[in-house]
């Protein structure tokens, strides 16, 4: 689409003077049309009624000249000749001489028939001289001669000629006026759309934060604006949340990354014997394992919250998949000093994928084993020789239209205030941060959560933390 | 072993050949699917190697030609997708595993060493016996040097897969996949606690331990350490 750049062409080319231009035409047609009617009848009309009296007129003068007095009619239509008006007349011999009459001869259009007509006549006497326009009547005398009764209507057609001029000056008025109206609504709605185009480009050219201006009058374009402000604040926000994930990612996959040069960089540097060359080496393998394992979950949380993972699969017995994580954990929360049990199984079938409901449950437990002890996190190694430093219990409850599964620890919990916190991508709170882990384990939890349209809610288990995961059925 | 390994990155691919040669193994390359599927054909190989996206022609798509010209050769599927979907997928062409970029040497040494064991029959059978160490699939007793051990359900399966591939270096993730069935990493190191328990039922009171660790790559069930 080629849209033009000139200002002034562009007013003509909007949609807003089209229309009007049409609106214009289409009226204009239509007025014409009644109005050329209007003064067609009318002119009709008026020539009937000229005829009618001349008719009248004719009849009286006839009655004078009863019995073929052609003098006394002579000498009547001489006497009516000379009278200063409109009336005309013209009286021939059968031979088609003059007897009288103020008319110079016989008007060729009324030599024909005997119905009557218009004709034209000059006009020599008053002081515009100049060809006219008269109605008149032919009537044959019983002698053969002719008499013509006409009557001068050149001021009538002059009154019909005004009003066919005022009509196509109000018509032209009304033309002017309706263009040059639709040229101001196109001005002024171009000015609007040129508004929202220039702080579109802005907006564009980088600068998220800006909005399109809004009137305050809730007309079209406003709403439109609110619509599409509404629409950038959602941007804003995504562009915001992937600016904090790549800055995240930056951090979290960057340290990483340079402590596994820095392992490569050392093993090269300092290790003198194979043995030490290999010790170096698997350092550094363990370590691309940690980024590899961090960009696999990253990569799964982002599938996830852009919803490209197919969440319906096939029915998922869900207490089946939390005795089997709770199986699977039983004998690691054991080493740390925890005892994990399952205080509770409702007979719960989601339809869903059993591979990220199972990831979702094991990784909230691999966060209360790492997390949920008494006396604080445990590091690896420590926690054997402790009897017990806490439970670690799972549940899973229906709840009218939702599946809930808890896991609960009595561990020292996190903060109300870090709660909220503690879902999002890579955040490890202070005390987590000692402990191997990617960061992003409630993360997935919450997205897998969303992605069922369910929620991930942190609790205050009195002491510790509860996590329920709440899913939809 | 002869292997063919169907990959369009010639650094990937020459690397694993090598490393495959250094495992004892013979590795033929094919660089593109056309050629992949016309050696996989000549049908000398114990198990394929085959990259899911390649020029010419996709990894499934010679694959499900494979199964459908009745070539039953193991393949392992190499692939960068490696969401749950695009696993089973994957497995649905005809592939027997799969395994995602990037992996481990060892994990894929352990995969295409498993899925060659899979033609050998044996398998099915009723007993397996390693050393002292004897397990009845039918009973799903265990004895080792004649003496009951009693195993845990699950316990049980994890000891049944290891002794299943003896001689075979298992990875976590394989126990994991085909013990658990979970396609994906949990953070903790859960498998190690449960090979340790399984190792106190089965080799404490023993000499010679029949369990072992190889570093690096994960365990493997053989009768000496040698």
């Amino acid at each position: 689409m080629k849209v033009t750049d000139n200002p002034s062409r562009a007013t003509f080319a909007t949609t807003v003077f089209g229309l009007s231009a049409l609106a214009v035409a289409a009226f204009l047609v239509v007025t014409a049309a009644l109005f050329a009617l209007a003064i067609w009848q009318v002119n009709r009309v008026f020539v009937a009624d000229v005829l009618d009296a001349l008719n009248a007129e004719a009849e009286t003068l006839l009655a004078t000249s009863q019995f073929g007095e052609t003098n006394a009619l002579r000498d009547a239509v001489t006497r009516l000749s000379n009278k200063a008006d409109s009336r005309l007349y013209y009286l021939a011999t059968p031979s088609g001489i003059k007897l009288a009459g103020n008319l110079a001869g016989l008007p060729p259009e009324l030599a024909a028939g005997t119905s009557g007509g218009l004709f034209s006549y000059r006009y020599d006497r008053g002081p515009e001289p100049g060809e006219r326009t008269a109605a008149g009547l032919p009537v044959r005398l019983k002698t053969g001669g002719l008499l013509v009764v006409a009557r001068d209507i050149e001021d009538q057609r002059e009154l019909v000629w005004w009003m066919r001029l005022l009509a196509f000056l109000a018509f032209a008025v009304i033309a002017l006026g309706g263009l040059g109206l639709g040229f101001l609504a196109s001005r002024s709605v171009l000015s609007r759309v040129d508004h929202l185009t220039s702080a579109t480009r802005t907006i564009m050219d980088g600068d998220l934060s800006g909005r399109l201006p809004l009137q305050g009058s809730g007309d079209e374009f406003d709403r439109l604006s609110q619509s599409v402000n509404d629409m950038l604040s959602r941007i804003e926000h995504l562009m915001h949340g992937l600016k904090e994930v790549s800055d995240n990612i930056a951090h979290d996959l960057k340290t990483p990354l340079n402590r596994l040069r820095q392992r490569a960089e050392a093993t090269l540097r300092t290790a003198k014997t194979q043995r030490e060359l290999t010790a170096g080496l698997g350092e550094t393998i363990e370590a691309a394992d940690e980024i590899i394992k961090t960009f696999n979950a990253l990569l799964l949380i982002a599938r996830l919250e852009a919803g490209a993972i197919e969440k319906t699969k096939s029915p998922v017995p869900l207490a089946r998949v939390l005795s089997d994580a709770a199986e699977l954990y039983e004998p690691v929360a054991e080493e740390v000093g925890l005892r994990l049990s399952v205080a509770e199984l409702a007979d719960v079938t989601l339809t869903s994928n059993r591979q990220l409901i199972g990831q979702a449950v094991i990784n909230l437990i691999d966060n209360a084993i790492k997390y949920g002890r008494k006396n604080g996190p445990a590091c690896d190694g420590t926690g054997r020789d402790i009897p017990l430093a806490g439970e670690v219990t799972i549940r899973l409850q229906r709840r009218q239209d939702h599946a809930e599964i808890t896991v609960a620890d009595n561990g020292p919990g996190i903060s109300a205030g870090d709660r909220v916190r503690a879902m999002e991508r890579f955040v490890r709170l202070d005390k987590s941060r000692s402990l191997p882990g990617t960061g992003l384990g409630l993360s997935l939890v919450a997205a897998v959560a969303r992605l069922h349209g369910g929620e991930l809610r942190l609790e205050d288990n009195k002491p510790g933390l509860k996590a329920v995961l709440s899913l939809p059925l | 072993m002869r292997v063919l390994l169907v990959e369009d990155d010639p650094e990937t691919a020459s690397f694993l050949t090598k490393a495959l040669k250094e495992s004892g193994h013979n590795a033929e390359w094919a660089a593109d699917g056309i050629t992949g599927l016309e050696l996989a054909r000549e049908g000398a190989f114990d198990v394929l190697l085959i990259d899911r996206m390649l020029p010419e022609l996709d990894g499934l798509s010679i694959i499900h030609t494979l199964r459908k010209e009745g070539n039953q050769t193991p393949v392992l599927v190499l692939s960068a997708l490696g969401e749950v979907d695009d696993r089973v997928k994957g497995l649905k062409a005809g592939g027997d595993d799969y395994l995602t970029k990037p992996y481990a040497y060892a994990e894929l040494l352990a995969r295409v060493e498993a899925l060659s064991r899979r033609t050998i029959p044996g398998e099915q059978s009723t007993r397996i016996v390693v050393g002292d160490l004897v397990l009845d699939r039918l009973s799903h007793a265990v004895t080792r040097a004649g003496e009951p051990i009693t195993l845990q359900p699950r316990e049980y399966r994890l000891l049944e897969y290891l002794m299943k591939h003896a001689g075979q270096v298992v990875t976590r993730t394989m126990l994991l996949e085909n013990v658990w069935d979970y396609h994906f990493d949990p953070q903790t190191n859960v498998i190690d606690v449960h090979v340790s328990r399984l190792r106190s039922k089965i080799d404490k009171s023993f000499d010679k331990p029949l369990i072992h660790t190889v570093r690096g790559a994960g365990y493997v069930v053989r009768e000496s350490n040698g």
